[in-house]
């Protein structure tokens, strides 16, 4: 008990995070033969989208940029991952190096894609680079939607617009615009998201404790005062931006994995809304409330079914009371009265 | 000709966007936020005047006045419960209450209105024996433009210049800019802040029935989700021109609409939207503050 006590305070929230989420797979391990399989259905998206907030959380907490565009990222990485499921479906037999191998392609296209689209838009600030994000993203679910992609023994092909990849006989067409891709091997498990969870953790944790993670917080602050003395804010900008654009690509493979059919519209501005409130709602650089508000959230239209028609009016209801309750005065000065008292109460 | 024609529906389009981008455009220069419950009231504007006009017989100016007014109420009645606790808060805290709001309007309508999508009736014809006409058409029936355009750039025309105005000869519109410029300056001169959001909020709001109405002339499809496309090409129109900018607002709404329905005559539909937002990150990039807005540099 000692030993945890002279951690210093950073290193010992990080454990109690890590040591929740493995208390929670833990727990819901011992509970799966009752869970009802509706519950069951959710648990891959719940740590995909646990990651997703994670991952945002990094851009949005510790970098200090909105983004409006992080689905793009996760479509990016599901359809990139899922194709290379696909493509080396023979090469790769053992199922669970095939999707890590997988999430691993996304990873890397999504981290792409951000490098790509991170040199522009990081030139802007505040809500214009806001916009841009979402303008990035609509992008990709545009040029998603209208792409082809087969794949023969001549290797792959793809077109735009229409499908002209003109494939031989034996060839299989993966992506096939509008109708995305079909077929899908579902090969994400609970365990699977659980192990992205832990190393995303582990990967944003250990980027925000080092000097990188110092120099990104300082670019936050004050990008002014960081510049001044020699920090070099487009590099610690992009570090951030590349970092969680390739979580957010796995995250997208593993939540694509987890369905027989994947379209680009799944992944459209309100995709990339739902897990800016999960980042907010969990609290800002905070990243044990990004997990719970993003498990919590994802199971609340599912534990609101009793209202049937009025759950979505529900969960808009309880999404703004939230919002003014956390941000009202009152109840903040009552929470920071009770912290104080517990913080008296421990030095006594 | 067929350029002219797009161009002609492009300018039209347009001038919807800048109508709905007038909105938000004046409530971020005062409020200093993303209102992006804007595109739902729109639609909450076009049932209104759907159902006045459909299932009550008023005759359409009767009905687009009182979405007018229901939206007026409407917007400030969001400000006053929403948004006003949070004057202190973070823009992010603002903004997530905001797609909160922008989910209730959108989970009441289709409470209320049902998701089945509803036909809007076009209001913008001439009778004629018969028959009923909806445009006219020039240089031997080689042009066709309908009643609806004309009206939509007419009264986008009227309504920036009545804006102008407004913002520069009223009490109000003195007051308002003043705000913009620094609220607590302003509150110090004895401008009351509250009351000049709130009227902000109102006239953004009627602004946004006026579009809810000639959108759905123009495209006649309402569903509960109708505006919020629109919401968020015509915000992109309100940073293209630069956000806080009437003019601007009115250049970016125009060019925006232009270049959609271009982009999608001669590239595809498919890839209008992508053609769109990459205009966008190509203008942002070259002027960071859009068409018009004012850079400031920031000071040490």
């Amino acid at each position: 008990m000692n030993a945890i006590k002279n951690l210093n305070k950073t290193t010992r929230n990080n454990f109690l995070t890590y040591g929740a989420v493995v208390l929670a797979y833990a727990v819901v391990q011992l509970l799966m033969g009752s869970l009802s399989s509706s519950l069951k259905g959710m648990l891959v998206p719940i740590c995909a989208y646990v990651v997703m907030a994670l991952s945002l959380n990094l851009t949005v907490g510790v970098l200090g940029e909105l983004s409006l565009g992080h689905a793009g990222f996760m479509s990016v990485g599901a359809f990139s991952g899922v194709t290379a499921a696909m493509a080396l479906q023979e090469l790769i037999p053992f199922a669970p190096l095939r999707l890590t191998v997988s999430m691993l392609i996304g990873a890397v296209f999504a981290g792409i894609a951000g490098f790509l689209i991170g040199i522009p838009v990081l030139r802007l600030n505040g809500d214009y680079l806001a916009i841009v994000t979402l303008a990035f993203g609509e992008i990709i679910k545009s040029i998603i939607n209208n792409l082809y992609l087969g794949l023969d023994g001549k290797g792959l092909h793809f077109s735009l617009l229409t499908d002209r990849t003109a494939l031989d006989e034996d060839g299989l067409l993966i992506i096939g615009g509008p109708m995305g891709i079909g077929g899908i091997q579902r090969l994400s498990t609970f365990t699977a998201g659980f192990v992205l969870v832990m190393l995303s953790l582990f990967i944003i944790f250990n980027l925000v404790n080092s000097r990188t993670g110092r120099a990104i917080m300082a670019v936050r602050d004050n990008s002014i005062a960081a510049e001044s003395i020699g920090i070099n804010i487009t590099k610690y900008k992009l570090i951030a931006f590349v970092t969680s654009a390739a979580l957010a690509g796995a995250a997208g493979t593993l939540f694509a994995m987890n369905y027989t059919t994947i379209v680009a519209n799944k992944f459209d501005f309100n995709a990339s809304i739902l897990i800016l409130v999960f980042v907010v709602l969990g609290g800002l650089g905070n990243m044990f409330g990004s997990i719970v508000a993003a498990a919590a959230l994802t199971i609340l239209p599912e534990a609101l079914r009793e209202f049937d028609d009025y759950r979505m009016l529900v969960y808009a209801i309880v999404l703004i009371l939230v919002m003014l309750a956390t941000n009202n005065p009152a109840i903040q000065g009552f929470f920071a009265r009770l912290r104080g008292a517990r913080k008296g109460a421990a030095e006594q | 000709m067929t350029f002219l024609s797009y161009l002609i529906n492009g300018l039209s389009l347009g001038s919807i966007y800048a109508i709905i981008a007038l909105g938000y455009t004046m409530v971020y220069g005062i409020a200093k936020m993303l209102n992006f419950a804007h595109g739902d009231v729109i639609m909450v504007g076009a049932y209104i005047c759907f159902y006045a006009v459909s299932a009550y017989q008023l005759p359409p100016p009767v009905g687009i006045l009182l979405a007018m007014v229901v939206c007026t109420v409407l917007g400030m009645v969001i400000e006053r419960l929403a948004y006003k606790p949070l004057r202190q808060a973070t823009s992010l805290a603002v903004l997530i209450t905001a797609i909160g709001v922008s989910y209730f309007l959108q989970n009441s309508a289709l409470l209320l209105w049902s998701s089945t999508t509803k036909i809007f009736p076009n209001f913008f014809v001439i009778p004629r024996g018969a028959e009923t006409s909806t445009g006219f058409s020039l240089f031997d029936g080689q042009l066709n433009i309908s009643y609806v355009t004309v009206v939509t750039v007419l009264a986008c025309l009227v309504i920036m210049l009545a804006l102008t105005w407004f913002t520069g000869n009223t009490r109000m519109g003195k007051a308002m800019r003043a705000c913009s410029e620094d609220k607590g300056a302003a509150q110090l001169m004895g401008i009351n802040v509250d009351t000049t959001i709130s009227v902000t909020f109102a006239i953004g709001s009627a602004l946004a029935a006026i579009a809810g109405v000639l959108l759905c002339s123009a495209y006649p499809t309402l569903s509960p989700t109708t505006g919020s496309m629109p919401g968020i090409k015509a915000f992109t129109a309100a940073v293209f021109g630069g956000i806080g900018s009437i003019p601007g607002a009115l250049l970016g709404g125009l060019l925006l609409g232009v270049i959609e329905i271009l982009a999608g005559a001669y590239i595809g539909t498919q890839l209008q939207n992508a053609v769109v937002f990459a205009v966008l990150i190509v203008v942002l990039l070259v002027k960071p503050a859009g068409l018009l807005g004012r850079q400031i540099r920031e000071k040490v």
